[in-house]
Parts: structure tokens; C-alpha cells; sequence
């Protein structure tokens, strides 16, 4: 297995080469596997399992996390099905009910990649889970961040962006289980040396991670997913792909 | 045992040199981590600081694994930590008044830590000790068949100011590790089988191994039909193959001993009677695949065993029984169930916290600090000698056609001769059920919580791999038992156990759980059965781990097995209001404070 | 056939902002072509407080936070075909569920009254007193979606929900075509 290869996402042939994830190949290809703790430029986790996919067939298949599992020559992978979003619903909804989501109140809204993953999964049916509604501190210690693990989920981006690429780690997985929650290097935010200008501070998809003095800066309407749903950016790419190519016919 | 603060170093000098006993190597953070709660009783912020600096990593990083494991602390612990096991058996075994026998003679809570620093009292899941229950850890040893009486006179004992081994065991100081250890926990070896507990000849596997070529060996285990006796069952020979054909220069073998499936035991045995059959087996292991160094990953529940293991280790080393070119350290855990999962064992030993790894790589290629790493249960090794010695034929021909060998089984709960049970494989549930005195069981938990509940139309099952598999649990329940109270407490210990690293199961068993206490409270709805079922899938189908994947089968087993005892507790609901909310607890606060009644929902409001 | 009758409209707000009933009126002109199939009955539109006949469509905003909130939608269910949870508080609490997060003390109902009328900063309760005149409903424990208390058949997301999609639902049920939302126009503020 050393040269390029396909294989096939819900039936459309997506070309891959060694070593790519099956998200990689298929965010290549326009194809847009829905993801939470997945982000361009940092490394997998595989936590939120929101990317799960069935591979091997819909009888004998097994699940994976797509932004993990390594693409394969002939793979059949099951993205966009009605089984598959219901099982990414339920995900969401999970982080919605482990945390304090209030979007009406919440500066991230708009540029909520939960709140937009809830509508692309049309998460709109009288939920049947309970609400956890944790009570942690805010630490508003630092001058220009602050922290509302209320609505932490987990992702662990902020995490790999401050070891990866900031060279810090500001950031931590403390805890186990339920009480696995993201801390930060210090008594608090202060007592570290996060920056603003970190990318740690850049990459939380909820509002978790505030940059203080910008929130609810952008109008309703002018906000980031206002103009499309999540994913539609990866979606583009399968057109301009097309268009690249009829252009060098 | 009682340890002595030393007084010769200023804190952080003290702190430091535990960490450089340990090579200020950031992969024993473990080791250092427990190393500082026992010095210190806990692991504070400074003492994290100091870590961090020592090891080259940061404090959030020591912090992660600190916070991580239940037997470390970030809170100040007694002098004499009680962890009294809450398993099921324990519960069912007269739990509640021990417990209440150690909180009157302390004068603290479960939970709770004395002002004096004296004693914290604890509980724990399953310690490996459910044949002899109700059973505890104090500090670094067991005490077991626990009564209000025994309690109260290990508390006296204590507050005496005598050590923990002291007040367990009369002449601890004289007896060997090998005798203490049997002082403090009973065997309870009922049924000795022709492979591990009946008499064996010391080394015999060894020296044929000696004498064949590496891949001889594999052939030799793969011809037997092994496979893992910790629950997955996989073939133990093609396991290493691929771990002696992964190209590295530096491969690795492990010994899973962290027997943490609730109701299982037979480790603790084998640890304790043949020990020498396992360190055995992963030294042939080790000239199979090509390793140089081993582990055994004993669970912190097991730490009584510790100085036992440790010398039979000595011994081997100094006779030669470990080959010229091996050597074994015991890495010790600290009270984590997920680290029985191999990849969150692997993350354990490097000093990480017990979390599962991504996968692929498998650990075969890519394990233990990225180098091909074998993990194999304890009694997985322990048939490898026996195997090497006799011959993979007399093995292969032991059991049945896809399971072959014997197997220990873990009997415990409701039965009058609770123990282990080595037989071969294909016996039916009926015939263990009543070699342990459990005839009229009604239920029985076969495999432990991540198994399957069964009821009585299933006792001629048999026990291989291809119909009722288990890693050795059967946990027996009679009549008298009630099914949703142990559904609760295993999803209770699946939520405590669940790393927390992927969101189905650190959320979804919190659900779960929830769910199940609806029902017990009678506060379920016709349509929450269907909800039970559908969250289960959620959780089976994205897990990242087997943890996960498994977590659901209480629920699931005892919902297919006996669904009569959900649907007798569901309401239905009426014209669309849901009769499961309760109007008068959710103003009964309320009432309280306002000191009136409720003029729309009290009927007698106008009395 | 006869003419078919008016779908007959019920609306309520409970612990509400009354936010979700501008929305309504934020469908603006159409509501001229919407009057043509519907009447509303029991509503604050129209003042009518009690149920006279039975209705095609209740629509709820706001949860549950006191014992009237919970008789109101009870009542709203026996007597509505079909039941709407319109905006974030009728379909999870919404803000007044804020006080969920911190009722983990041991006494939270009173913590949570005593912070509010009594202890908490920037407060000026010249009476020092919690309100507890006798014709108050009593509060719950914490503030109940509507979804946990009865059947509820739609949720409209959003806070407030827009015209667009409160009129868009709307229209929609009145056809028996509802199929679900258009991805684009769901949001949750």
C-alpha cells in the first residue's frame, strides 16, 4: 500500500493516500464528515465520536471514529445516513445536556460549532435526556481571557494547540470520568502564560474560552454561521475541486 | 508498616529525591505520584510543582494523572486510609453495618478524613475479595469476611496506634511475604484443575522453551488454540506473531494484573499460588517475540501481594529463571478500572493517566513507549508455561472445539462454596452453579458487569467463548436479590470508572444510570424502556473503548432476561401528561419555605 | 362538504419573557393571510383566560418555574390537539433555568431566594423580606422544559423564535405538510 488509492464514502469514490484518516480524505474530496473535537492543524483526539462512522458494510460493519482510522484501498464508509446522524444527535445532545448551554445568553452563539452541529443534525425533537447542569468557577483572573468551563466539552483543542503549537501547555485534562474537565496550568488563568495572541485561544468551537472585551461584537446575521451550516465551507471544496478540473480539461 | 514522615529533609528535598529515585523519568510518574501520597498522605499543588520541575513536564501534566486515580489524593489523607469495598457481594454481604461499625468507632463518615488526620474512610470498588466479603483495604493490606464486631476491633487496634499489618496479623513481622499474604486472605482453591492449581513442575515449560527457536514457540502456543483469559479472548499466538514481526529494536511484554471486572478473583490466586508459572510464562514470552524487558501491572488493590511478587521476582533473578537477556518490573496502579483495558494499562505504565489509546496502532506495533508490546492476562501466562511443558496437543485437547484449556472461574455471591474453580471450558452454567452450592440461583452475572445477566432458562448454556463467555466472573443472586438495585450499582461503577475521554461514555453511562433510578423510583415511563435500549446502542456503537462498549450490558442482559421486573415498575401516561412528573416533590421546598400550602395541587387546600 | 372551520389557536406564556408572542406578532403581514385559517382563542392576544371549547394548536413559550405554570400546561394539554413548545425556555428551560446550575447545595431553594431577594450584591429590597404573599403560586424546585412535565409534539427553537419560522411551522401543520425545519433558518438565540 504505497501509492494513492480509493475507496468509497457513502458510494462516492474518494481518493486517498497512505497514512490519511478517513476524514482527511474525505474533507479532501468535499466531503464533510460532521466532527467537534477535530480541527484542522491539530492533532486527532477522537473523543467527541460526533465523526463515528460505519465501515465494512451497513450488515457486518463496525464503528469508527473517522478523524482516526486510517483510510483503506475499497473501504465502504457510511457517513451521511439517517443512522448515522440519529447516533451523532444523541452525541450532541450529550454535550448540550453535560454542560450549561444557554445560547440565548451565550457570546459564542453564531459561532457555536455545537450550536451549529445541533442544526445540522436537526437536534429540534423534545429531548429525552436529563440536563447535568454543573455548577463549576468561572476564573476570570487573566486581563484579556476567561474561562466558563460551564461550557467546556471536552474537545481538548485548546489543549493540543497550546502544547502543539503555542509550545505552552496552558491547558489540561484533570479528573476522571464525569469529572474529566479541562484546567489550566496554574491556581488560575493568571498565574500561566496564556496570551491572547495564543492559538490555544483561538480554537474553542463553544464559549468556553472568552476573549474578553469582544463578545457579541459581529450582528446576528453577520455571524459565522450565519452564512451556511457547519461544514459548508468542506462541502465548497467538491465544486471548486470539479471546477479546477473542468478548467485544466 | 505505619510510615514515618522523615524528618531529615526539608519537604521539597524530600519530594525531589522520590523523584530522582525514580530517574526523574516523567514515565514513572506513577510510581512517584504514589511514592509522594504514601510520604505525604497527598499530593498538594506545591508537591506538584516540584514534580513538574523535577521531571521536565508540566504541573497540569502531574495534576492529570494525579487527579486521575482514586488512590491518590489531591486532598489530605489519614495515617490509616479504610477503603471499604462497596461491590454488590459486599452490599448483600452485610456491608451496611460495617460501615456503620468503622464510622461510630472513628467518628467520621464514609468520606470523610478525622481532623486529627488519623483515618479517612472510603469506599472502593470491587478489590478482588468477593469470595470472602464484606472485605477492605487499610492502607497497603486487606481485611476480609468483615462483621460489625471485626470492624470495631480493627478500629481499637488502629487507634491504638498500631499499624495496619500489625492489626490484621498476629507475628506479621516474622512470617515471609508468601505467609502474610496467606494470614490475610483465604485462597479458597475448590476446584483444582490438571493445568494451573493442581501440582506443577518448577520452570518445566521454561526449559523447553529454552530449547526452541522463537517462532517455535509462537507455532507451539498458536497449535494449543490459547486465547486471553482476561475477557476478549483473543489468540494468544497470532497476538505474538504480530508483536515478533513488528519491526523495532526494542519490543516489550506485559502481564495484565490489573483484575478489576467486578466479581473477579482468580488472579489474586494464581498471583498467589503461581506466581512462579506466570513471571514463567512471560519470560518464554519474551524469547517468542524478541523482548528484553517485562512488566506486571499489578492493580493497587493488590498491593498486599506487592513484597510477595517481589521476591519470587528475586528469586528467579538470582537462580536464572528469567533468562539471561530479561527482566520484569512491577508497576503498580492505583485504584482504576479502565487500566485493564491494554492500551489505558500501556498509558498507565508510562505514566500517563488510564486512558485508552487510539487504535490502530494496535500495541502489537505500536505499545509500551511506541515499541511492539505483548499484553497478556495473568492466567493467559501462567497456561503458557504449562503449555510449553506439556505439549500444545494436551492442551489443545482439553475443553471444546473452539475453546480450548481450562479456565478459572470466579464464584461468588449467593452460593455456599464461593472460590475459584479451575475446569475446562464447555462445562455448563448448571453444573459450576452447583459444584459452588448455588442451586437456586435466580440470577447470575456471568463475566461480571461488562458480561451478561442471566436467569434460570439459561443455566444449560455453556461456558466457552462461543456461547456464555466470561473472563471468570459468576456472580450468583438469589431469589431475595433485587435486579434493578444491581443494575444500578453496576452502572454506578461503570460512571466511577469510565476514563472520560470520549462523550458516550463519560456522559451516556451518567444517563444510564439516571435512568435506572427512574425506574427503581417508579418515576419511568412506558416509552423509557425503548430509551434505555436506544441509549445503550449510542453508547455500544461510538465508545471509543471496551469499556464503553460494554458498559450498557447490565442494563441490556437483565432488560432481555428479565423484563418483567422494568415493565412492572413503568407508568403510563394519561392524556399526554407524564406521570412521572411528581408536582408534590417539586413543591414540597417550597411549601416549606413559604410555611403554606399549595392552593391548586393540595386537595385539602380549603380545609 | 361544509367550508372547512378556522384551526383554533391557543398561546400561553409561563416562565416566559412574553418575547415569543412578539415573535408571533413578528410575522407581520402574513399574519393577515394566517388570521384567514386561524382564530386564536385562549391567548393574551385576545384576552380569553380560560378554555371554552377544545383547540387545534397550543402554543407554549416559556417552562415551568411555579405550580401555576405546571396546572396552565396540563390544562393546555387536555384541551389542545396538537402542543407546540415555541423558543428556548418552553423547550429547556431557557434562562429562568439558570438557577438549575447553582441549586446543588444542600438547601437551594432557599439559597437561591435568599441570594436573590436577600444576600445577593447590587440588591435594594428595602422590605428585607422574600415575597410570599399568599396568592403567589409556589416556586419548584428548579425550572422544568416543558417536554418533562407533558407530551409535547413540536419544538420551534430559537429565542426569540423568527416570524419566519414561527409563520413557516405554522402554515406547514395547518397543510399536514410539516416535515421538519429547514436546517438554514434553526437557530438557538
Amino acid at each position: 500500500m504505497n501509492g494513492p488509492f480509493q475507496f468509497r464514502i457513502d458510494g462516492v469514490e474518494v481518493a486517498a493516500t497512505p497514512g490519511q484518516t478517513i476524514m482527511e480524505a474525505a474533507d479532501a474530496a468535499g466531503i464533510y464528515i460532521p466532527r467537534l473535537c477535530d480541527v484542522e492543524g491539530l492533532r486527532h483526539q477522537g473523543g467527541c465520536r460526533v465523526c463515528t462512522v460505519k465501515v465494512g458494510g451497513k450488515a457486518a460493519g463496525r464503528s469508527v471514529s473517522a478523524c482516526t482510522q486510517p483510510a483503506e484501498p475499497g473501504l465502504e464508509v457510511e457517513n451521511d445516513t439517517e443512522a448515522r446522524n440519529r447516533v451523532r444527535r444523541d452525541l450532541v445532545e450529550m454535550l448540550f445536556h453535560e454542560g450549561n448551554h444557554l445560547c440565548p445568553i451565550c457570546e459564542k452563539s453564531g459561532n457555536c460549532e455545537l450550536q451549529a452541529m445541533a442544526c445540522r443534525l436537526d437536534m429540534t425533537a423534545a429531548t429525552r435526556f436529563p440536563y447535568l447542569e454543573p455548577c463549576r468557577d468561572l476564573d476570570a483572573s487573566h486581563p484579556d481571557i476567561a474561562l466558563d468551563t460551564n461550557r467546556c466539552i471536552s474537545c481538548g483543542r485548546c489543549i493540543r494547540a497550546s502544547q502543539d503549537v503555542d509550545a505552552k501547555g496552558v491547558f489540561g485534562y484533570v479528573g476522571r470520568g464525569i469529572h474529566r474537565r479541562v484546567a489550566v496550568n496554574g491556581a488560575d488563568l493568571a498565574h500561566t502564560d496564556a496570551a491572547l495572541a495564543d492559538h490555544a485561544m483561538s480554537v474553542c468551537p463553544v464559549g468556553c474560552i472568552i476573549r474578553k472585551g469582544e463578545g457579541f461584537a459581529t450582528p446576528i446575521g453577520a455571524r459565522h454561521f450565519d452564512h451556511g451550516l457547519i461544514g459548508h465551507e468542506i462541502e465548497g471544496r467538491a465544486g471548486e475541486d470539479l471546477a479546477r478540473k473542468d478548467g485544466r480539461k | 508498616m505505619t510510615t514515618e514522615t522523615k524528618v531529615a529533609y526539608p519537604p521539597d528535598a524530600e519530594i525531589m529525591a522520590i523523584s530522582a529515585s525514580f530517574g526523574n523519568d516523567h514515565h514513572r510518574m506513577l510510581d512517584i505520584l504514589l511514592a509522594v501520597q504514601e510520604a505525604r498522605r497527598c499530593i498538594s499543588p506545591s508537591t506538584m510543582d516540584t514534580i513538574a520541575a523535577a521531571v521536565g513536564v508540566t504541573r497540569i501534566a502531574v495534576e492529570g494523572v494525579a487527579s486521575f486515580y482514586s488512590f491518590l489524593s489531591l486532598a489530605p489523607k489519614g495515617r490509616v486510609t479504610i477503603r471499604l469495598c462497596d461491590d454488590i457481594v459486599d452490599r448483600f454481604s452485610g456491608l451496611d453495618a460495617v460501615v456503620a461499625a468503622f464510622e461510630a468507632e472513628l467518628g467520621i463518615k464514609m468520606g470523610e478524613t478525622s481532623a486529627d488526620h488519623g483515618f479517612s474512610l472510603d469506599f472502593t470498588p470491587c478489590i478482588g475479595l468477593c469470595d470472602q466479603a464484606p472485605a477492605a483495604m487499610i492502607n497497603d493490606v486487606v481485611a476480609t469476611r468483615l462483621t460489625a464486631e471485626r470492624a470495631t476491633a480493627i478500629a481499637r487496634a488502629l487507634k491504638r496506634g498500631l499499624s495496619a499489618a500489625e492489626a490484621l496479623v498476629a507475628d506479621h513481622d516474622v512470617l515471609s511475604p508468601y505467609q502474610r499474604v496467606r494470614a490475610l486472605v483465604e485462597n479458597n482453591i475448590r476446584r483444582p484443575g490438571e493445568v494451573l492449581l493442581g501440582p506443577v513442575p518448577e520452570d518445566a515449560g521454561l526449559h523447553a522453551a529454552a530449547a526452541m527457536a522463537p517462532s517455535a514457540i509462537i507455532d507451539a502456543v498458536e497449535a494449543s488454540g490459547l486465547r486471553g483469559c482476561g475477557g476478549a479472548g483473543f489468540t494468544t499466538g497470532r497476538k505474538w506473531r504480530f508483536a515478533a514481526n513488528a519491526p523495532s529494536d526494542r519490543r516489550f511484554v506485559i502481564c495484565n494484573a490489573d483484575e478489576g471486572e467486578p466479581g473477579t478473583f482468580k488472579d489474586r490466586v494464581v498471583l498467589t499460588e503461581r506466581a512462579d508459572l506466570v513471571f514463567e510464562g512471560m519470560t518464554i514470552a519474551a524469547r517468542a517475540v524478541g523482548a528484553r524487558e517485562g512488566i506486571l501491572y499489578l492493580r493497587g488493590e493488590y498491593v498486599y501481594l506487592h513484597e510477595h511478587l517481589q521476591a519470587g521476582l528475586a528469586a528467579r533473578r538470582a537462580r536464572g529463571g528469567l533468562g539471561a537477556d530479561f527482566d520484569i518490573r512491577i508497576q503498580m496502579g492505583a485504584g482504576a478500572y479502565i487500566c485493564g483495558e491494554e492500551g489505558a494499562l500501556i498509558s498507565s505504565c508510562e505514566g500517563l493517566p488510564g486512558e485508552p489509546k487510539t487504535r490502530p496502532p494496535f500495541p502489537v506495533t505500536r505499545g509500551y513507549l511506541g515499541h511492539p508490546t505483548v499484553v497478556n492476562n495473568v492466567e493467559t501466562f501462567a497456561h503458557v508455561a504449562r503449555i510449553l511443558d506439556r505439549g500444545a496437543a494436551w492442551f489443545n485437547a482439553i475443553g471444546t472445539d473452539k475453546s480450548h484449556g481450562t479456565k478459572l472461574f470466579s464464584v461468588s455471591g449467593d452460593c455456599t462454596r464461593p472460590g475459584v474453580y479451575e475446569l475446562p471450558y464447555g462445562l455448563t452454567l448448571r453444573e459450576l452453579l452447583s459444584l459452588a452450592g448455588a442451586e437456586d440461583a435466580a440470577a447470575v452475572q456471568v463475566g461480571g458487569p461488562s458480561g451478561t445477566m442471566v436467569g434460570r432458562d439459561s443455566l444449560d448454556r455453556r461456558l466457552t467463548f462461543d456461547d456464555l463467555a466470561t473472563g471468570g466472573a459468576v456472580i450468583v443472586f438469589s431469589a431475595r436479590r433485587n435486579i434493578l438495585e444491581i443494575v444500578d450499582y453496576y452502572m454506578s461503577f461503570f460512571v466511577h470508572e469510565s476514563c472520560g475521554y470520549c462523550t458516550p461514555c463519560r456522559v451516556g453511562n451518567v444517563f444510564l444510570k439516571k435512568a435506572i433510578e427512574k425506574f427503581r423510583k417508579g418515576q419511568a415511563n412506558d416509552d423509557d424502556i425503548a430509551y434505555l435500549k436506544d441509549l445503550s446502542a449510542t453508547i455500544i456503537e461510538t465508545s471509543r473503548c471496551g469499556l464503553g462498549m460494554t458498559s450498557p450490558k447490565p442494563v441490556l442482559s437483565s432488560l432481555k432476561n428479565f423484563p418483567l421486573v422494568y415493565s412492572a415498575l413503568t407508568k403510563p401516561s394519561k392524556d399526554g401528561i407524564k406521570a412521572t412528573f411528581d408536582i408534590q416533590s417539586a413543591i414540597s421546598g417550597a411549601r416549606d419555605i413559604a410555611k403554606r400550602r399549595s392552593y391548586i395541587f393540595d386537595k385539602d387546600f380549603s380545609k | 362538504m361544509t367550508e372547512p372551520r378556522k384551526a383554533r389557536v391557543a398561546t400561553v406564556s409561563l416562565a416566559g419573557c412574553f418575547g415569543c408572542h412578539m415573535a408571533i406578532l413578528d410575522i407581520d403581514e402574513r399574519l393577515i393571510a394566517l388570521m384567514e385559517r386561524v382564530e386564536f382563542d385562549r391567548s393574551p392576544l385576545t384576552d380569553i383566560k380560560t378554555f371554552n371549547r377544545r383547540c387545534d394548536i397550543g402554543i407554549i413559550e416559556g417552562g415551568c418555574c411555579n405550580e401555576e405554570n405546571v396546572h396552565t400546561l396540563i390544562d393546555f394539554r387536555k384541551n389542545c390537539d396538537v402542543l407546540i413548545a415555541l423558543g428556548q425556555c418552553a423547550i429547556m428551560g431557557g434562562l429562568p433555568a439558570m438557577r438549575n446550575a447553582i441549586m446543588h447545595s444542600a438547601d437551594p431553594l432557599r439559597e437561591c431566594l435568599e441570594e436573590a431577594y436577600l444576600t445577593g450584591p447590587y440588591l435594594r429590597n428595602t422590605t428585607r423580606l422574600i415575597p410570599n404573599d399568599p396568592v403567589l403560586p409556589l416556586i419548584l424546585d428548579k425550572v422544568y422544559p416543558c417536554s418533562e412535565i407533558v407530551d409535547i409534539d413540536y419544538q420551534i427553537p430559537g429565542c426569540a423564535p423568527s416570524g419566519d419560522i414561527i409563520f413557516s411551522t405554522l402554515v406547514a401543520l395547518l397543510d399536514g405538510k410539516f416535515t421538519g425545519f429547514e436546517r438554514e433558518t434553526l437557530r438557538f438565540d
